[in-house]
């Protein structure tokens, strides 16, 4: 199990280190000064804005300094959580502008991730090898799990917020209002969020309704499943059986589609104009402000490390086998 | 091993014929590249047939669905008929150039690390994980937000550099369980190197599998050149049906009623990754007798 943890955890350190290289690097590295674009495109009126932009850009880059000390300064700014300032909320630190929308992604990727995944295992596993189900649930699967992230919010944004009015279609909260818990409000947040959820939980769902439907199929079809059966073991039984087995690749599935779902999330919030981390990208590049983008980019991929992190926990506990030392789970 | 074996090998001709005897006969996997195949011809086609340049402002703004524009216009009198032929073109590039170098890499690593084991292996299985890893779409915001002139063949590239990770590892899988069979044995006895293995023994083998996997590979690549449009880091010039949403999101065609302006390009891209979703179902079924049955 330490050897299991280890190895995933050097491929986690691995995968920091790369995300913070490729970022430091791509603005050094494609053509072009991207110094003088990025202070002309910015458009910033205010003379001290202009005058903070370059200063910052050329004591981030340090034109003058050496390859491997400008490196060097990049990792120190970064561990003493510093982002530099953004551009299109100037002068806020980056690092505040972010953890001001981190709330409102989270709000709306946990639960539909976890839901989607829950109750689509649950209807894959049903309609398994029953026919009339599958013969719905498999297409209505296709269908959903094909279609773009934003043009299914753009459908429920334009059938339930425009035509028939029961939802807002932008907007974190009422512009009304400001943020406080009373209960008036929190309502008001959960008005705001139906949409956006709902979105994003039906298309996850088709992929993972799909994907348990082959699993459990492939399970049934197994040397265990028919053994049980010619003992005469109930189909109800058999199905458990192949449930907690077919659930395994399920969890692996979960972290290899964060990155997909994460940039589901992205999208639909941009629909809903939703005040989360993909407003913010948006933002961030309609006002060119690079530094909320390459803070907002790190950040994203913390949180997919520490949520594939989690998964990795999640799957110790329920496959015995990792626990054991075998070769249960492939890093 | 010292009985000769007497299974007759079959000739390649044969093998084709068979799994084009089920290929016709298999519904989904018809219906599933007719409607690609639709899509595809209106893309090549419909430009030539309907000349005229698509973002060019038209006199009628907002007008509905009529047999002078068959989708409509946008706010800015725009044909979306003439958006969405053109767009289908830029869509099926980013898929064919996004897939193939996916597709290329994927292979390429899949099945050196494969073959090869021990620390080529080690190396390549590490650096498949960490990009595995990586969200995607993330890293492509920063690369083409840096980038000043954007083309559909550069998207395509950066999402092909991005998105392999997956099929590699799936190679290499189906790659381990071939390079201990005999024929494979027999190919190294006779002095070819691994490069002659992997080409002449190991990829025929396994070509049904590496055709599937290009497939997933397009419609991956179909669905995030989408949304990078949608985010506004789409080709600077020329159409494609992530812009046409982006654009229809951006000038509030939801608020204002425009149906015509936002469903098309969405169901295009639904119709084309969910028919080669299904069509992967049925071509997985022409190439593996075993869920040939009913």
């Amino acid at each position: 199990m330490r050897r299991y943890f280890g190895r995933k955890l050097l491929i986690y350190g691995l995968t920091f280190f790369v995300a913070v290289t490729v970022n430091w690097m791509i603005p050094r590295f494609m053509p072009g000064d991207p110094v003088a674009s990025m202070v002309a495109r910015a458009n910033v009126t205010k003379p001290e804005a202009v005058e903070a932009m370059r200063a910052y850009y050329t004591s981030l880059f340090g034109l003058d300094q050496p390859l491997w000390q400008q490196y060097l300064n990049f990792w120190g700014a970064l561990l003493r959580g510093d982002f530099g300032v953004s551009i299109w909320l100037f002068p806020t630190p980056v690092s505040d502008v972010i953890t001001t929308a981190v709330p409102y992604t989270l709000a709306l990727i946990v639960p539909s991730v976890l839901l989607s995944w829950v109750v689509g295992n649950q209807f894959g596993a049903y309609a398994a090898r029953r026919k009339l189900l599958d013969n719905t649930v498999l297409p209505v699967g296709y269908v959903l799990t094909a279609m773009p992230y934003m043009w299914l919010a753009v459908l429920l944004a334009w059938a339930f917020g425009v035509i028939l009015g029961w939802f807002p279609v932008a907007g974190g909260y009422s512009f009304s209002m400001r943020p406080n818990w009373s209960g008036a409000f929190l309502l008001d947040l959960l008005h705001h969020w139906t949409l956006p959820f709902l979105s994003l939980f039906l298309v996850a769902l088709g992929g993972w309704a799909i994907g348990m439907r082959n699993m459990i199929i492939y399970e049934l079809e197994s040397d265990y499943s028919n053994y049980l059966s010619a003992l005469g073991a109930p189909s109800r039984l058999i199905r458990r059986y192949a449930f907690r087995n077919a659930v395994l690749p399920q969890i692996t599935g979960l972290a290899l589609q964060l990155g997909v779902l994460v940039a589901g999330a992205l999208v639909t919030e941009i629909v809903f104009a939703y005040p989360g981390l993909g407003s913010l990208i948006l933002k961030a590049i309609q006002n060119k402000d690079f530094f909320l983008l390459q803070g907002t980019f790190l950040f994203i991929v913390l949180g997919v490390l520490i949520a594939n992190f989690i998964i990795d926990i999640v799957y110790v506990v329920v496959d015995p086998r990792t626990r054991a030392g075998m070769a249960g789970a492939q890093a | 091993m010292t009985t000769l074996q007497e299974v007759a090998p079959r000739e390649p001709a044969g093998v084709r014929r068979e799994a084009l005897y089920f290929a016709v006969r298999n519904g989904k996997l018809m219906a599933g590249f007719g409607i690609v195949l639709v899509l595809l011809l209106l893309g090549l086609l419909g430009p030539v047939l309907f000349g005229g340049a698509p973002n060019e402002y038209g006199p009628k703004p907002m007008t509905p669905p009529s047999a002078e524009h068959w989708f409509g216009t946008t706010t800015f009198g725009q044909d979306v008929f003439l958006q969405f032929v053109h767009g289908l073109r830029s869509t099926f590039a980013v898929g064919v150039i996004g897939g193939g170098i996916a597709a290329v890499i994927g292979m390429v690593v899949g099945f050196v690390a494969g073959y090869r084991g021990g620390i080529v292996d080690e190396i390549l299985n590490m650096l498949t994980n960490v990009i595995l890893v990586i969200p995607t779409l993330a890293v492509l915001l920063i690369i083409n937000a840096y980038l000043g002139i954007r083309s559909v063949a550069v998207q395509g590239l950066f999402i092909g550099l991005t998105q392999w990770p997956w099929a590699a590892r799936a190679i290499r899988a189906q790659t381990f369980s071939l390079r201990t069979r005999e024929f494979v044995d027999l190919a190294r006895m006779s002095g070819a190197g691994t490069g002659r293995i992997i080409a002449k023994e190991i990829a025929p083998n396994m070509s049904s599998y590496l055709f599937m996997t290009f497939i997933l590979l397009f419609g991956g690549a179909v669905l995030i050149a989408s949304s990078l449009d949608f985010i506004g880091l789409g080709p600077t010039e020329g159409v494609s049906l992530g812009l046409m949403l982006q654009n229809a999101n951006q000038w509030s065609a939801l608020q204002l009623g425009l149906w015509w302006w936002f469903v098309p390009p969405g169901a295009a891209i639904t119709a084309i990754v969910g028919a080669l979703y299904v069509a992967n179902v049925g071509l997985d079924e022409v190439f593996n007798p075993k869920l040939r049955e009913t």
